[in-house]
């Protein structure tokens, strides 16, 4: 069975509640079909907009969304077919777990036994069995999240979108909710549309991540390419922790640049910038930058402890280094005996290809 | 584990319960006084006049303290023929004496209320007596009218004599115990208080109803709408709070009349002759019209403090589910703001079944209710006794509907804000 890789197509979706502002600018996203797909961003980038044109709640002011190939801007979001999961849940408080459950059956007018079955399959999935009879109110937040899953799984539509699912949980409730969320995507194969500001969140979860950034997507790639390879300073900074530098190209050649920043000299791997003299913002990973580093590393430079905080399996060490006082290094906690004390000057060094040198901020 | 219960003993050797107590003696005495200004004022002011009014309706000693003699004179008198002339000398001698206290007046209206007639014979007894020889009374009364000689009128005296009558509440239901003690209902054409009770009933519905219509639609938009907008429309709703009944009900007056706003309105669009204007006041159109507008905001502010409370995003999730904005609405909305349909049609209709002032005055003769009747006993025939008969059937009409409601949706599901 081939997927379809353009399950879901935004095409040049404008979106503008004002006629003054747009909030979604120019949007072209395909969507494959089994696909988990988040829309990460800061609150106020258009993402959850995004998602409302989607279910139908929003009309886009310009361009088309495609479902499965069909034009459905002028279908009704209750004849679109596609599940949605919302921030508070949006459980009836009216109505039994069950009733809840069998209210998409019931508009499809679905026969009961064969709808009691299906009932049962989808809170065995989210295992709720036996909740039938409780009223939302009687469940614990976790419970009802699940119960909202459920509900927009039962009816077996071919997109769920969720609508940060998790943000009103707790921090371990929340973990478990991902992995949970995630092992009933593997199993039944649909298609998920998940909106989130967590980046932790998105990271563990998502096949591909779209980064959304005022009103634009800024990235779209998997996890580990956004985290690795961020293509300019906005993903670079949201995703992940990141040391800058802002400096200008001094030399540039194929796969490397040198960029003179305030205390000296850096040498980058140059992603956005093309020519000598050009302004950039270099990021490098905490994690990337090593103590004393051993190998030869073509970055080695001199710094000074700052701050020194104790997180238990690693150690923080806030440096000075290249006129930079806010230089984060992560120094794992190891029975190696490192002279990391308040004060000293050490050796800092990393490759190249971890500095990115991208777009000015 | 031992089965005797160990006394709990504080520090100080005393036992924990007496310690306890001790410490919120003060507390106590001192809530009570805070409240006993309030408790006073409500004891003296409402509990004590209420009890008092509502006794009246039962209370039937008036004419009993007038008469004492004729009364103890009448306990022989088994009621068939007239009576003896012990009666008629024990009556003659009580009047005198209500005569000399000018207070025979009283007497005159009670006894007529119980049975016509006795009025202008009364009257005309008091003229006569002054001329009353000694001896042979019974002769005497009966030659100053005919009517003292007609056993009937002795009968009503002796119908009186009970210090507790339930005689006013079987004439509010528009019956009547007879002279031989059974209880019939009062002839067709002066039976005015059914009518009268099925109107306040049909009215108070109605209103309910029309309230109920309107004010949905109002609610859920100041529920929905933006901040701003919804702010000048609660504006609009609560504006006749502020403005007097009186000059609501005036306004009514100006904007129904024949050659008022609405029906100049009609003429000028053509829906209606100008000689054949229609009357939309003076009659339950008015009653129905001006009630209407003037409880709507109690219909208002229950919905719109329940609507208030529901999510948006659990009708955005019924029609993602599949249902039409239709069944979105019937399913989840609706039976959310149950709660607030009950409170808010449960306080129309009580305030609309005591409704006074605006029948009065847009009502006419064919939109009067019931509370127009107590307040006309109140004030122009002064039976206050009827009246608060009236009033404490009214009482306990409300509270019977209040029970049915309790019944069937159940109190505790009411929210008014």
């Amino acid at each position: 069975m081939s997927k379809n890789k353009e399950f879901v197509k935004f095409e040049k979706v404008d979106k503008s509640y004002d006629g003054k502002v747009l909030v979604v600018k120019d949007l072209n996203l395909d969507i494959s079909e089994g696909e988990f797909i988040t829309m990460l961003g800061p609150s106020g980038s258009g993402k959850t907009t995004c998602l409302m044109m989607l279910a139908g709640f929003e009309t886009p002011t310009n361009g088309e969304i495609y479902l499965d190939k069909n034009p459905i801007s002028n279908i009704p979001p209750h004849k679109r077919g596609i599940g949605m999961v919302f921030q508070n849940y949006a459980l009836f408080p009216h109505m039994t777990v069950y009733e809840n459950l069998a209210f998409p059956l019931r508009v499809r007018k679905m026969p009961k036994d064969e709808a009691d079955k299906k009932i049962d399959k989808a809170l065995s999935m989210v295992s709720l069995s036996g909740f039938e009879n409780r009223m939302p109110g009687q469940l614990s937040g976790g419970q009802q999240q699940r119960v909202a899953v459920a509900r927009a799984l039962v009816f077996d539509p071919s997109v769920v979108l969720m609508d940060e699912p998790l943000g009103a949980l707790d921090k371990n409730l929340r973990e478990s909710m991902q992995y949970e969320i995630k092992h009933i995507h593997e199993s039944i194969g649909v298609t998920v549309v998940y909106v989130t500001h967590d980046q932790g969140e998105a990271l563990t979860m998502s096949n591909r991540i779209a980064v959304f950034n005022d009103g634009k997507v800024q990235q779209l790639s998997s996890p580990d390419q956004l985290y690795e390879k961020p293509v300019n300073s906005f993903v670079a900074e949201f995703i992940g922790e990141n040391n800058t530098f802002a400096g200008e190209v001094s030399n540039i050649s194929k796969d490397k640049c040198k960029v003179k920043v305030n205390g000296g000299e850096i040498i980058a791997n140059p992603i956005s910038v093309k020519s000598k003299g050009e302004k950039t913002t270099v990021s490098i990973r905490p994690e990337r930058a090593l103590i004393n580093p051993k190998e030869n590393m073509d970055n080695n430079h001199k710094g000074k402890i700052e701050e020194v905080i104790y997180h238990g399996d690693h150690t923080r060490v806030r440096l000075s280094l290249l006129g930079n006082s806010d230089f984060i290094l992560k120094v794992p906690n190891s029975s190696e005996n490192l002279d990391i004390k308040l004060g000293n000057t050490i050796n800092i060094g990393w490759n190249s290809q971890d500095a990115r040198a991208l777009d000015p901020k | 584990m031992s089965s005797e219960t160990q006394k709990i003993l504080t520090t100080d050797g005393i036992p924990l319960e007496e310690s306890l107590k001790k410490a919120e003696k003060k507390n106590k005495i001192k809530a009570f006084l805070l409240v006993c200004p309030l408790l006073l004022f409500l004891i003296i002011t409402y509990v004590f006049p209420i009890g008092d009014m509502l006794f009246r309706s039962v209370d039937d000693r008036m004419v009993t303290n007038m008469l004492p003699k004729t009364y103890k004179a009448m306990e022989n008198w088994d009621g068939k023929e007239l009576p003896e002339e012990e009666v008629f000398e024990a009556f003659y001698q009580d009047y005198k004496l209500l005569v000399e206290e000018k207070t025979f007046g009283k007497l005159a209206t009670q006894l007529n209320y119980e049975k016509n007639g006795f009025k202008s014979i009364l009257k005309k007894l008091q003229r006569k007596m002054k001329k009353f020889e000694e001896g042979n009374y019974k002769e005497q009364i009966m030659n100053v009218h005919k009517r003292w000689a007609n056993v009937e009128y002795w009968r009503a005296i002796k119908r009186r004599a009970p210090a507790i009558s339930y005689s006013k509440y079987l004439k509010g239901m528009d019956l009547i115990e007879d002279e031989s003690g059974s209880i019939t209902q009062v002839p067709e054409d002066r039976r005015v208080h059914r009518v009268l009770w099925l109107r306040t009933l049909e009215v108070a519905f109605f209103v309910t109803l029309f309230c109920f219509v309107m004010a949905y639609p109002i609610a859920h938009l100041l529920a929905t709408l933006p901040m701003k907008y919804s702010n000048l429309l609660m504006i609009c709703v609560l504006l006749p709070f502020w403005t007097s009944l009186l000059v609501r009900t005036a306004s009514w007056m100006i904007l129904l009349q024949q050659q008022g706003v609405v029906n100049d309105f009609f003429v000028w669009i053509g829906l209606v002759a100008d000689d054949n204007r229609p009357e939309m006041m003076y009659n339950k159109t008015g009653t129905y019209v001006a009630m209407t507008q003037i409880l709507l905001p109690f219909m208002v502010l229950p919905l719109y403090s329940v609507m208030k409370t529901i999510s948006p995003s659990l009708m955005r999730a019924g029609k993602s589910l599949g249902g039409t904005p239709f069944i979105a609405f019937w399913k989840v909305y609706f039976p959310l703001t149950i709660p607030g349909i009950g409170a808010g049609c449960l306080l129309v209709f009580i305030l609309a079944i005591g409704y006074y002032i605006t029948p009065a005055l847009v009502g006419g003769a064919s939109g009067t209710l019931i509370s127009n009747q107590i307040a006309f006993h109140m004030k122009s025939t002064l039976d206050w006794s009827f009246a608060s008969a009236m009033g404490l059937m009214l009482l306990t009409g409300v509270l019977a509907i209040y029970w049915v409601y309790n019944k069937l949706v159940g109190v505790d599901n009411i929210k008014l804000g």
